[in-house]
Order: structure tokens, then sequence, then C-alpha cells
């Protein structure tokens, strides 16, 4: 399906095309990468709505990106639970193997390292957020080996989407 | 033993998939009601439950539906508000991860007591395992004829629609919400008009939690009396317990309301890591008041916890221990807040911007004499005074903590330091 086919049958679901801009962007984010300005006209022009709604939306929400980030997007929780469970000290690791600080990426655009607010998963605290998937329970060795597989895959995909791991159960 | 109602499938391997659910007795709810009970009886069902509201406030859940205006010619909405931000809390996610059916039914029997054909599911952004399980889900119940036009062969359609939300607290605000599913930036509404009279669209609204509905099906199936025979008469039901932090076994834990917040943490999440001794427990997320180690005896339940000075709220229990600094934990609460402040009052974005400020440079040890007469000022001047709650909660958070661990605040400041570095 194409982008826009993606856009038209996700605002189906509402009585107004306003309300479907934010799955359009989700949408859109997941075909870019990003969210530059030529994508959010485009989704603007899609759903027939003005461009500032869409502008308004991509800059309030903090899951839109409107500049790009690295193939993985490292999002490490450091609200209470993580911290008591020491996320700053994680947080510390990977500045220091990466060489960058929170909020940069590296030169070869593979990471993007960013702290966030609590993940609703404290039960497997400190946890942080790769793409699609929840890695808990994590400390230093683990967090190494996370990172060595990340590179790997690196090798594997192409674009920000990589494969999502299945669900217990699937 | 209490036997688990609402986590029964979340232990059970595929419980995710219909054929477990309904194994486990899924969907008689649905039939029960849409062959036996007008909209009207399930809702005075719900009424009779004392069933209050999971999401925080602890609202009557039949109370809220009653206010739906009969007939009327817009279509009527249900919005269930599967947002979760509140640090803390991680219950509904595994409900939708782990047995989203038991929140479909739960939707589709709601639907039916209010009138409404549509649903919205609003997950917050982060939960895709969960967002993917429930449009497993929503496409099986579908086939199955549990969604759709003509349920199970009454007249009754219903349909479910997921919106993902995008990375935003205040999304969880109720009007904040409706904004967002509107194409909107999520800032709160003005009250009156109520949600129920004119919410999403301008349309007879219900918004209520994952865990609010789940309970519903159980009503119906169990009764009225088995839900209120559970834990206090005011407030009661089984209840999702989320304990993190500092505890040897953190995880969700599903017991009767009201049960002692020091039975929860000390025999069910196992107590304190070895060596270490709890300080204070943040009972209900974080907008709920910290409650000191010697008064772990109150009860987990609406009543209970807010006649301690504190609230339920989500039921997001965050352990401390004797390690941690309470200032630290004070600014990392009170920089959530600012962070997710949306900016539309004063006192909210204006006042915790500079309360961070002062709790920062109190635990760099940079503190000045005054710096706590300056944070009272500035509870006070936020509390009350905000256009929706989670100005409150930042208040009355950083309020408990300046008075149940004042010295620690003043050891910061008197020795230029933190005392636990
Ligand atoms: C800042 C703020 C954040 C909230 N976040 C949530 C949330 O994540 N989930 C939720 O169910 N309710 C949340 N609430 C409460 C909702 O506004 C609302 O009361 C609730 O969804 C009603 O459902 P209930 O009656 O079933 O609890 C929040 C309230 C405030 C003020
Ligand atoms: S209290 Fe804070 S979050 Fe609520 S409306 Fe005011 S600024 Fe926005
Ligand atoms: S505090 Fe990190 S997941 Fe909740």
């Amino acid at each position: 399906m194409s982008m826009r086919e993606k856009i038209e049958q996700a605002a189906a679901a509402y009585p107004d095309q306003r309300s479907a801009i934010m799955p359009a962007l989700v949408i859109a984010q997941k075909e870019h990468g990003h969210l530059p300005g030529p994508v959010l006209e485009e989704v603007a022009d899609i759903l027939g709505v003005e461009r500032i709604w869409v502008y308004e939306l991509a800059t309030f929400y903090t899951l839109f990106h409107t500049e790009p980030v690295g193939t993985f997007h490292l999002q490490l929780c450091d609200n209470v639970s993580c911290m008591l469970c020491g996320s700053e000290n994680l947080l510390k690791h990977l500045e220091t193997v990466l060489g960058i600080k929170k909020g940069d990426t590296t030169a070869d655009r593979l990471f993007t390292l960013s702290t966030v607010e609590c993940l609703g998963a404290c039960e497997m605290a400190p946890v942080m957020q790769v793409g699609d998937d929840y890695h808990g329970n994590l400390d230093v060795s683990r967090l190494d080996a996370l990172l060595d597989s990340l590179r790997a895959a690196a090798g594997r995909v192409t674009g920000v989407e990589h494969a999502a791991q299945p669900l217990p159960g699937e | 033993m209490y036997e688990p109602v609402l986590l029964k499938n979340v232990e059970v391997t595929n419980g995710h998939l219909l054929s477990s659910y309904e194994a486990g007795g899924g969907y008689q709810a649905l039939r029960k009601v849409l062959s036996e009970y007008t909209p009207d009886e399930v809702v005075e069902l719900v009424k009779q439950s004392n069933l209050r509201g999971r999401g925080g406030a602890g609202f009557p859940t039949g109370m809220k539906w009653s206010f739906v205006p009969k007939g009327g010619d817009k279509p009527k909405y249900l919005c269930c508000n599967a947002d979760e931000g509140e640090p803390g809390t991680f219950k509904d996610r595994i409900i939708m991860e782990r047995d989203p059916h038991q929140l479909i039914e739960a939707l589709a029997v709601s639907g039916y007591a209010i009138g409404a054909e549509t649903a919205y599911v609003y997950i917050r952004g982060e939960y895709v395992a969960a967002i993917r399980r429930l449009e497993q889900a929503i496409a099986e119940a579908h086939e199955r004829g549990y969604l759709g036009k003509g349920i199970l062969g009454s007249d009754f359609n219903f349909t479910v629609h997921i919106h993902c939300g995008a990375g935003a607290y205040i999304c969880g605000e109720e009007t904040a919400m409706l904004e967002s599913l509107e194409g909107k930036r999520a800032q709160p509404r003005l009250k009156p008009p109520f949600p129920a009279v004119a919410g999403l669209y301008a349309s007879p609204t219900v918004i209520n939690n994952v865990e609010t509905l789940a309970c519903v099906p159980h009503i119906v199936t169990r009764g009225a009396a088995w839900f209120r025979g559970i834990g206090p008469d005011k407030s009661p039901g089984p209840k999702l317990y989320c304990v993190s932090g500092q505890v040897k076994k953190p995880g969700l834990y599903e017991l009767p309301m009201g049960i002692p917040l020091k039975e929860l943490v000390e025999e069910h999440a196992g107590g304190p890591l070895p060596g270490r001794k709890i300080k204070a427990v943040i009972p209900g997320g974080v907008s709920a008041p910290v409650i000191p180690e010697h008064g772990l005896e109150v009860g987990m339940d609406f009543d209970s916890l807010s006649a301690a000075g504190s609230m339920l709220g989500s039921a997001g229990v965050i352990v401390v221990d004797d390690s941690t600094c309470m200032v630290k934990v004070a600014t990392r609460i009170i920089e959530f807040f600012h962070h997710e402040s949306c900016g539309k009052c004063t006192p909210c974005r204006e006042g915790l911007n500079w309360a961070v400020k002062v709790l920062r440079r109190i635990e760099a040890g940079e503190g000045a004499p005054g710096d706590l007469e300056q944070l009272d000022m500035l509870c006070k001047g936020i509390f009350g005074n905000t256009f929706c709650a989670l100005g409150d909660g930042a208040a009355m958070g950083l309020r408990a903590a300046l008075k149940h661990f004042r010295e620690e605040f003043v050891a910061h400041i008197e020795e230029g330091r933190c005392p636990f570095h």
C-alpha cells in the first residue's frame, strides 16, 4: 500500500479528517524515518486539512521527529522507578561507549541517545525502548550485549524499521 | 487465598488469543447483557457494584454513565483511556498485551450500556506490543461476530478503533485526550460542559480507564454483590497494584481493594532489597503524595489513602529505600511534571519551572537559606490554582516530600552537599 492509501484507510476510522492527522504522522514517520516540512505538507494535502494543523501536532508530541534520528533510537527511561534501579549509571555508560551526550546521534548515524519519561514498564526497571521493542532489567553487561546485537543487526536492516521481536507466545 | 479475576488469563500461554479467552468463559457477559439486560439495567448494575474509576480520580462509574443524556440525534462515544503515563504504572499495558479480549468485551458491554456504537481506545504510542495485540484481537472479534453489525443476533452494532498517542502525559487527562482525538494539541478543556454531555466532537462521551472497564464484564457475570463483597464497601472490587522501585519482587499484583500497603510491599512484593530498609512508598504514581515508612499500615483504597493525606491514583506503588536521597526523588518528580506541563496555565507552567530550579540547586548542594520557604510558597501558589489536576498533583507531591523529609532538604542546604553521596 502507498503512504496515501494507508493514510486514507486510517482516516476512515474518524468522522473528521483532522482526527486522522496523528495516525497519518505515525504512518509518514514509519515511511520516511522522520517528518521534514515537505512530508508534513504531503500529509496535509492527502487529508485535505490546514498545514498549520499538521505542523502543530508534529511539534507538540515527543514521538514525532522533525529532525532525523539514528537507525536505532535508544530511549532510556530515567523516571523515578528506573532511577531507583540504576538508570543513571546506564546513561553514563551509554554516553561513554557511544562517545555522545544524550540528545545526540553517533557520527555513523547508527545510534541516537535520548532519555524518556516512564515507559510504563517499571516492573522491569531499568528499561530502554529501541525502535518498537522494550528491553528491561538492564545492567551494564546486558546493555553492551544489546548494543552488539543492534550493531550486528544494522548490517541486515535498512531505514529505521527493523524486524520487531515476536511477543512471548507468538 | 485471593483468586485473581482481572489477571486470570494473563499468565496463560497464548491467553491473548480469542480461543483461550472463550475457553475461560470469555464473551459470556456480552451474551448475557445482549439477551437479558436493557442498557439501563447494565448502568444500574454497575451503580450497584460501587465500581469507582481506576484511572486516578475514583469517580463512581455507574454515576458517570448515567449522566449520558438519553436519546438525542448525536452519536455517543466511548473512549478508553489507555494512555497510562503516570510514572510507576504498567497495569493497563499488561492487560492489553496479555488479555486484549477482556478489554474488547468490556468495551462492547459498556458501549451497549451507554448507547455508543463506536469506541476509541487511546493508547500511548510507545506500547507497540499492546497496540499490535489489540489490533489482532479486534480483527478476531469481528470475525466471530463479537464486534460489528448485529452482534450475536441482537440489533446492537459496535466497532472499536485504536488511536495512538505520541508521547504526551497530558493526553491522559480526559479532556486533553478528547482534544488529541480531535487532532489538536492536547490541552485540557474547561469543564463544564462535562464530556458525558459534550465530549468528543461535542457528542456525549464516556471516558474510562482500561482497568475500570475490565471490571464490568465480571460484574455482569458474577453480580454486583460479589464485587461489593471484595474490600471496603465504599471503594470495593479487585484491584491491580503495580509495584516497582527498590523492592525484591517488583510486578503486577491483583489483590482486593483496601489491603494494607505494608502487606502489599512486605509480603506480596517481598520487602526491601537485602541489607536495606524501606524509607518511603509512593502509593499511586508520582502524583500521589509520598508516605513515610511509619504510615505504611494504610489501606490501599480511595478513602483510606485520602484520609492519610495521599491518594490511590493509578496504584503505581513505588518503593524507596534508605540508600536513596529524597531530595533527588522529589527533584526528579517535579522535573517530570515540568516537562509534561502543557503550558496552558501560568501557575503550572511557571511555578514548576521555578520549583525545578530551586530543587536542582538544593540537590547540587548550592541551596540557600530561604529556599525551602520558597518551595512552600510555590506549592501554595500552584495548588488549587491550575486549570487541570496535573499542577495539583505536582504541588501535592512536593508538599509531602517537604513535610515528611524536611530534614534531608535542610541537610543539603546546611552541609552544602548531598549527604547520600
Ligand atoms: C495529568 C493527568 C493525567 C492522567 N493520566 C491518566 C492516564 O494515563 N490513564 C487514565 O486512565 N487516567 C488518567 N487520568 C485521569 C483521567 O483524567 C480520567 O479521570 C480517567 O481516565 C477517567 O476514567 P475512570 O473514571 O475509569 O478512572 C489523568 C488525569 C490527569 C489530570
Ligand atoms: S495545570 Fe499544567 S498541564 Fe494542566 S492545563 Fe495547566 S499548564 Fe496544562
Ligand atoms: S520509571 Fe522507567 S519504565 Fe516506569
